[in-house]
This record gives structure tokens, sequence and C-alpha cells, in this order.
């Protein structure tokens, strides 16, 4: 990181300090540094685990398992990550070590690759080459802002999302768990699931554009 | 590539979307976009809908853990703290 970086993340060192506070409590044996530490991250990692394994039982045998794994490995932990990469380092490895066992995931597959250059919107929605205005709206998008609040923030709404979302190629669930229902930055995806900048960012914009997808076909109905 | 003059279509506006809400795009791009979405209802509502799509996804979002899950995590705690020699 560059001294101009580190200085734009304000708080960083106090984050640090903490961070390095709540680690020495764990080591001591300190059950409340624990039980902050599950606070912080246990629905994060139960909601990550979900994406490598679809079962809530077998998610949360892993998440457990994650959780013994940092309490065996916290001797060791270096700080050369932040404590939350690091735990959640430690869930991918379980979660894929567990998934493969069950082989229920396809690995890792070109399948991902092959769909990050899908459409976010279907071509037929532009006006086509040779229009006299190319590439522009043909069925522009419906004002949203129109809907009344209970249908947009409802239980089917939700439901819609949720499926979109299961139905979602791997690498792309996980970027957009992360990312919004979690609510992880794109440098804590990247470092958890390993994946470029850019990479992160191309799979959560063919994430994105698939539920809102979605969300029109429901609402505009 | 785009020619950097031109205006940019609705077409390639959805495909950099994404990039736009994460600060990504290079600032001429941006400018681009922006200009754009000034005189484009369409694409308004489309980045709209963008965000509102994006604040739905993320009240999928659950806080609290489960009372049993905790439990269960605190007993795992004292073993593991018995069997490493803490008090």
């Amino acid at each position: 990181m560059t001294p101009e970086l580190i200085l734009a993340s304000a708080g960083l060192a106090d984050r640090l300090a903490e961070e390095r506070a709540l680690v020495r409590l764990l080591r001591a044996g300190d059950p409340r540094a624990f039980e902050s530490l599950v606070a912080a991250h246990h629905t994060a990692l139960t909601a990550v685990a979900l994406t490598y394994v679809r079962r809530r039982d077998v998610a949360e045998e892993v998440v457990q398992e994650t959780w013994i794994g940092v309490l065996r490995a916290i001797e060791r932990f270096e700080g050369r990550s932040s404590l939350k990469t690091w735990i959640f380092r430690i869930l991918v490895n379980t979660a894929m070590a567990r998934g493969k066992r069950e082989a229920r995931s396809v690995p890792f597959s070109s399948l991902d690759h092959d769909e990050d250059h899908e459409p976010a919107v279907e071509p037929e929605r532009f006006r086509p080459p040779g229009d006299l205005y190319p590439g522009h709206w043909q069925s522009a998008p419906s004002d949203w802002s129109a809907q009344p609040e209970d249908v947009l923030r409802g239980r089917e709404t939700l439901a819609v999302v949720r499926h979109a979302i299961d139905a979602l190629p791997d690498l792309q669930r996980r970027v957009i768990t992360m990312r919004d229902i979690v609510g992880f930055s794109a440098d804590d995806v990247c470092a958890a699931l390993t994946l470029s900048p850019n990479h992160q960012r191309v799979l959560l914009h063919r994430a994105r554009s698939r539920v809102r997808a979605a969300l029109e076909v429901h609402l505009d109905d | 590539m785009t020619d950097l003059r031109a205006d940019m279509t609705c077409h390639e506006v959805v495909e950099l979307v994404s990039d736009y809400l994460e600060g990504a795009l290079a600032p001429d791009t941006a400018a681009r976009f922006e200009r754009h979405l000034r005189t484009c209802d369409g694409c308004t509502r489309y980045l709209d809908q963008m965000r509102t799509t994006i604040a739905t996804v993320g009240r999928l979002r659950e806080d609290a853990v489960p009372p049993e899950a905790l439990d269960r995590l605190v007993a795992k705690f004292e073993d593991w703290r018995r069997s490493s020699g803490h008090a």
C-alpha cells in the first residue's frame, strides 16, 4: 500500500491497533473476544458458505469448522492481511474442501468465464445498426420510483431476488453475496476469493445485471 | 474501441453502469457517461433500477447470530481453551 493510500484510509491505524488487541485477548483465551468476533462475522460467513454448499446444515458445519480452524491457527496469525480477510480465507478453503468432497459444485469452471461476456441487457432492447439512433433504447426501462413501496420491499420481490442470485454461476453468486449482501469492499472480495480487481468488477456487473433483469420481469408484469 | 469524441449509446451505458457505480471509469469516460445520462431518461431510469437492485439485494442480509449456533460455538471455544492449556 502506498503512503497516500494509508493516509487516505483514516482510522486504519486505530483499526489495526484494535485488531492486535483482539488477537492478544483471543490467544489469552478471553471468551468475550471470541464472542465479539463471532458477532461480527458469523452471519456473513454463513452467507458465503452457502455459495459453496447449498444445504444450510452443511454450511453451518463449514462455518463451525472455520471457527475451530481460526482458534487453532490464531497463534500463527501474523497480521499480514486483516483478521477479517484471514478468517474468510479459512472459510473459503474449508468450504472448497467440503464442496469437493460432496462434489456438488462444478470446480471453478470455464462456464463462469464464458458468462462474463453475456450482455447486461438483451440486444433487442436497443435500436439496430442502420437505425436513425443505433444503440439507443428501443424499449426503455420503466420508472421504478413509481412502484408502490410495499411492492418493492415486499416478500415476493425479495424472493425473486433470492431466486435470481441462487441461479447465478458460482463465482458471480459469491461476488454479489459478499459485496451486496454481506457488505464487503471490492478489496475484501478480491483478497478472499483471490480475484483480480477487474475480474471482480466483471463478475459483480454480470450478477447485478441478471438480478436487475429478474426484478424487471417481476415488477413490470 | 469507441471514439472518445463520440456520444455514448445506451447500449454502451448499460455495460458501464457497474464500473461507474464502483468509481472505476477513467475520468473522460465517466464524463461521457454523465453527459449521456443528462439527456437520456431511459438510462437515468436504468441507473436508478440498478441502485434499487443493489439496495434490494442488501435486504437479504441477516444480522443476528442464531442463539443455538452461538451456544455451540462458545462450547467449542471452551474445549479449545482447555485443550490449548488456557486456565
